[in-house]
């Protein structure tokens, strides 16, 4: 009897416990910004803008980035897409900037009428697989990352996300960095 | 001694379903062609592929309601005319990130061809390949289009 209680107790605790992540695997997950120390170097990349010209990711140094890979086939994609807008009208004079890199396989042929259908007013760049291996991999999509001025790493995204949370990352680390300003200077 | 093994079964389990979990968090779409199938020379012949996403996730219909949505197809091609292509009646399902409903297919549905053998095909096994293209999704993100490769072989009958 008791052995039967243990082997119920042994399989119903990893069953629940793979219940329960794979539930919340579905569900948007706040992730606040990692502390500088914790933070690792945004793979650099080169990749085309939609004028021909190669656009490095280091030339974006001293800026906060929002990056984001998304695709003109994504849902997800599509709902975040006019709050990137926003945010690039916003914080841009801070030294803000979204930089989107499409997935499609079909090319500008597919991304120049969308950004044209939705006045997209933020650098898009045609990503490819080698760009996605070097954040490990971009199986999901959207999927989006706040990189510092450093060229860190603050944050990831996978999934839709809350647009008050991508909202709260910009803003810590754009402050941030007045503060470190504002301590230089004393 | 007990306890120890059963820190060990617990180890093992859990390996094991979260193994299954990380497959999980991937669309993966699998395809049953039948077997045993015949036809007469000059006759038509429905084959029923059966396919399964996984839990949890949605994949648009061969008639997504939206034109930037990739549509669900199946190709062959090989020694049998393809008269057309049945796909399932998609479900129309409301998703958080999309205003209206989308059309989509989830679980498990059949896509069913119609071929047909040329009067003056010779009897014998006539194999056929097949494409089947998909993009699926779940709740809040989406992944990007997969090819799934599948086989048939078909015994034309004089």
């Amino acid at each position: 009897m008791v052995n039967r209680s243990a082997l119920a107790f042994c399989l119903a605790v990893p069953a629940v416990l793979v219940i329960w992540l794979s539930h919340r695997a579905e569900q948007p997950v706040y992730r606040p910004v990692k502390d500088e120390g914790k933070r690792q170097m945004a793979p650099d990349f080169g990749l085309k803008d939609a004028d021909g010209k190669t656009v490095h990711l280091s030339d974006y140094r001293g800026k906060v980035v929002l990056l984001d890979f998304w695709a003109t086939w994504c849902g997800p994609c599509k709902m975040e897409i006019p709050w990137f807008m926003e945010f690039e009208r916003k914080y841009k004079d801070r030294g803000f900037a979204v930089l989107g890199v499409s997935m499609d396989d079909d090319g500008w042929k597919v991304v120049k009428p969308f950004i044209q259908d939705t006045a997209m007013n933020y650098r898009v760049l045609l990503g490819n697989d080698q760009t996605g291996d070097l954040y490990g991999g971009i199986e999901a999509l959207p999927t989006a990352y706040l990189i510092d001025r450093e060229g860190r790493i603050a944050v990831q995204h996978v999934g839709l996300t809350g647009r008050r949370d991508f909202e709260d990352g910009i803003e810590k680390l754009l402050e941030a960095d007045s503060g470190d300003k504002r301590a230089a200077l004393n | 001694m007990a306890s120890r093994n059963y820190w060990k079964l617990i180890a093992a389990t859990s390996a094991l379903l979260l193994t299954n979990l990380a497959l999980a968090q991937t669309p993966a779409l699998s395809v049953k062609p039948p077997i045993g199938v015949v036809v007469k020379k000059g006759g038509t012949v429905d084959v029923k592929v059966m396919a399964t996403l996984n839990e949890g996730f949605h994949l648009n219909s061969h008639t997504p309601t939206e034109d930037y949505l990739i549509p669900l197809t199946l190709k062959w091609e090989g020694g049998l005319e393809e008269v057309e292509v049945v796909y399932p009646k998609p479900q129309l399902e409301k998703y958080s990130f999309d205003d209206k409903p989308l059309s989509v297919l989830t679980g498990q549905f059949n896509l069913v061809t119609k071929f047909k053998a040329p009067s003056g095909a010779a009897p014998g096994p006539v194999t056929l390949n097949g494409k089947v293209r998909y993009q699926a999704c779940n709740n809040n993100a989406c992944f990007p289009p997969k090819t799934v490769p599948l086989s048939l072989t078909v015994q034309v009958l004089p």
